[in-house]
């Protein structure tokens, strides 16, 4: 399905989806964050990369003949079809694991996204830099939930310490170039995720180092999501979120 | 865990020029957190460009018991509105 399409619209929806999925998982927290003013927090931060999913797409279904609109990308596309990184899906576990998670993800969006402003191609650039804007606020909000989580009590330490070596394995994907991000940076239009590779190792070590953390000696990684090779968790994941339009097709609100 | 958390007042200033005005409280444990709360909490329709929080057991207030002779002697002296003067028709947004 994606492998007869451009580059280009590839590379669009590569970044759709990890803001779809990362977002679909957020938003599982609403309602039942630990107090009212993280539950709006993190509500607040599924919205933002939700509605940066949705700017990825429309621009993608702009330079595809095959689909028309964003929701068939959200909503018709099985997990062999999607190229979301693996860390993107992991689950919630408890509110340290989502940090944790937001926290490896939003250092790099945001490292990436400033690169990808000087993209050559005038849509993806201001989309770009509308991500990056938000991505600086959630990278400050989640690297502080770190620390005050690492550095609190020893119960915080611990699970920070265990949602780290659960998650460890999957942030080395981040900063791969996948044969898309090839094609599309010869161009000019889109940079190599492992370009910032040192950069972003380095400042993610620093900061966890700092909140007492120690980096796990495994650096086994699991890839493969942008070849649409998944945990099993994408699957129960678009069930959820595609089971309406699967079993009404077209319905609307 | 939030009521472990000391209670903070927010005051949004909705544009500039405006003085910033009282919209609620929220609890945070310190007063980096209880900007960012108040950010999520309170400006996320655009409600403002400027925050201040203020701890709640900093405001003092003015004793209910004593609102006779707090505000009624302002109740008789209706002249200290500036509404008994006649505008000449030259004068434009009073």
């Amino acid at each position: 399905m994606l492998e007869n399409q451009t580059p280009l619209f590839r590379f669009l929806v590569q970044l759709g989806d990890d803001a779809l999925i990362i977002s679909q998982r957020l938003s599982e927290w609403c309602g039942h964050g630990p107090v009212l003013e993280q539950d709006i927090a993190i509500t607040n931060i599924t919205l933002d990369i939700l509605g940066q999913a949705r700017l990825w797409y429309q621009l993608a279904c702009d330079h595809s003949t095959t689909f028309n609109k964003e929701d068939d990308l959200a909503y018709l596309r099985d997990a062999r079809n999607m190229s979301n990184l693996l860390l993107t899906e992991q689950p919630n576990g408890d509110w340290g694991q989502t940090i944790m998670r937001q926290y490896l993800y939003d250092a790099f969006k945001k490292m990436y996204y400033t690169a990808l402003e000087q993209s050559n191609h005038a849509s993806i650039s201001e989309i770009a830099h509308k991500c990056k804007v938000e991505t600086t606020y959630h990278h400050k909000w989640s690297s502080e939930w770190v620390k005050r989580l690492s550095l609190g009590s020893d119960e915080g330490h611990h699970r920070m310490q265990n949602a780290l070596n659960q998650l460890w394995r999957f942030h080395q994907e981040l900063t791969m170039s996948s044969d898309v991000d090839i094609a599309i940076s010869s161009e000019g239009i889109g940079i190599l995720p492992s370009e910032i590779k040192e950069t972003y190792e380095a400042q993610i070590t620093q900061h966890l180092v700092a909140c007492n953390l120690t980096i796990p000696a495994d650096q086994h990684s699991v890839t493969g999501g942008r070849k649409g090779i998944h945990t099993e968790h994408l699957g129960y994941i678009l069930a959820e979120m595609q089971y309406m339009q699967r079993v009404y097709p077209n319905l609307q609100w | 865990m939030s009521s472990n958390w000391p209670l903070w007042e927010i005051f949004i200033r909705s544009k500039n020029g405006l003085q910033h005005k009282h919209v609620g409280s929220l609890h945070a444990p310190n007063a980096t957190m209880a900007l960012e709360n108040a950010r999520d909490v309170y400006t996320r329709r655009m409600e403002g460009n400027s925050i201040w929080v203020v701890p709640s057991n900093y405001i003092t207030a003015s004793d209910p018991q004593q609102n006779d002779e707090f505000f009624e002697p302002a109740e008789s002296k209706i002249y200290r509105h500036p509404t008994f003067f006649e505008l000449p028709d030259e004068v434009k947004h009073m």
